[in-house]
């Protein structure tokens, strides 16, 4: 899969493990990455938007991959979420992201999800965006949230008091 | 008596198909997304309101009996969707309004008329 | 409208937030589908569903949801409740359907987090 490289490591906050089907713990991974951007004085608005996408990614590996991974990285001026996953991946990614369009089963419809919304949602909530899918392989997404300058890290703010 | 008509009129919805139909009487209301509650809880008569579009929500309407069905929140329902709607006789309607402020609208409407 | 007041117009029962029913909520939003929910609702509202699984509770945790009001009086697993509880987010049980909670809740003046998808997209793109 051709895909533009990640960020630097140095900026890596946390990686999270997914496996498919297991719905127990869905939304997990939003909440810990919504933590930890908390302690890191990151804005609410970016803080929420990015809650958003890695809720809808988390759920999306879940719903069609074996397994897969969740990166996620605080850079000086954005918030980056990777993604990449062995599954099923995406036939025609131009229609995966029209709203309505799903290939979900019930078992997910009554979840909540598997509306069409979730690749819509994604790109709705990020300034940037990149998915590439391998039919039979799987999907890499990458999102990114703007931080607008009105982020300083908690630890410049530190340095300065 | 409240009919669908009065509800598309008052709140300003929009029918897509089975307009012939709108002088039937709305008794009650169901609101949800999950096809099984709605299976299991929903009345006859009642306008279903849902943000759901895929084509199983006519065959759920029909089988219910409701009165007709408005998706809300600016989704569109599928060409499938409206088809079968049309050969059901199931009123689609569609409105920009979000779940609360349709639902609400329709329950003053409805409790106006006590 | 404060969470006490409610739990009253819903005879609802409180099953995380004894504590937080001073709490005040001016705007709901009702679904079942959580991508609907992550799509347009907006922080400090009231979430009207009838999804009872953890989801619903780290949805409303994503987007800073003041509370959740399950409906159609479902019963919540105890992981639900313990997730609540972690997260610090209400819990209300009402046995009343989503129609009948939304539109209780309207009448007595709450409105919609959002009025039209339209609008809000307009003022998202602003």
């Amino acid at each position: 899969m051709k895909k533009s490289p990640a960020p630097s490591e140095v900026y890596l906050e946390g990686v999270f493990q997914l496996r498919g089907r297991d719905f127990v713990d869905a939304g997990l991974v939003s909440s810990r990455i919504k933590n930890s951007l908390k302690n890191k004085g990151v804005p609410e608005d970016t803080i929420r938007k990015i809650a958003v996408i890695a809720f809808e990614t988390e759920i999306n590996i879940i719903s069609y991959a074996k397994e897969g991974t969740i990166s996620f990285y605080l850079l000086p001026d954005r918030v980056v979420i990777e993604a990449e996953d062995s599954g099923e991946g995406i036939e025609n990614i131009e229609m995966a992201l029209q709203e309505g369009f799903s290939t979900a089963d019930d078992s997910i419809r009554e979840m909540g999800f598997g509306a069409g919304m979730g690749l819509p949602n994604i790109r709705k909530f990020s300034d940037d965006f990149e998915i590439v899918s391998e039919p039979g392989r799987g999907t890499y997404l990458k999102s990114s949230v703007m931080l607008n300058g009105n982020y300083r890290a908690k630890d410049d703010q530190d340095d300065n008091a | 008596m409240t009919t669908l008509e009065t509800i598309v009129e008052t709140l300003g919805l929009k029918c897509k198909c089975c307009w012939e139909k709108l002088k039937t009487e709305v008794k009650g209301g169901y609101a949800g997304d999950l096809l099984s509650d709605v299976m299991a809880n929903s009345k006859e008569h009642d306008v279903w309101v849902t943000r759901q579009v895929h084509q199983n929500i006519v065959a759920v309407a029909s089988l219910k009996e409701h009165a007709g069905i408005i998706i809300v929140q600016g989704a569109q329902p599928d060409s499938d969707t409206l088809a079968k709607a049309q050969k059901e006789g199931i009123p689609v309607i569609v409105t920009e309004l979000s779940e609360f402020e349709v639902v609400g609208r329709i329950y003053k409407l409805l409790h106006e008329q006590d | 409208m404060k969470l006490s007041e409610i739990r009253k117009i819903l005879d609802a029962r409180v099953v995380v937030g004894e504590d937080k029913l001073d709490l005040e909520i001016k705007t709901a939003f009702s679904a079942d589908l959580m991508s609907d929910v992550l799509a347009f609702a907006r922080a400090g509202c009231l979430l009207i569903t009838g999804l009872s699984n953890p989801q619903a509770v780290r949805t409303a945790y994503a987007l800073d949801i003041a509370a959740i009001c399950v409906c159609r009086g479902k019963t919540l697993s105890a992981k639900f409740i313990e997730i609540a509880r972690e997260l610090k987010i209400p819990i209300l049980v009402t046995d009343y359907i989503m129609f009948e909670t939304s539109g209780r809740l309207f009448r007595e003046g709450m409105t919609g987090c959002i009025r039209e998808v339209a609008i809000e997209e307009k003022s998202r793109a602003q």
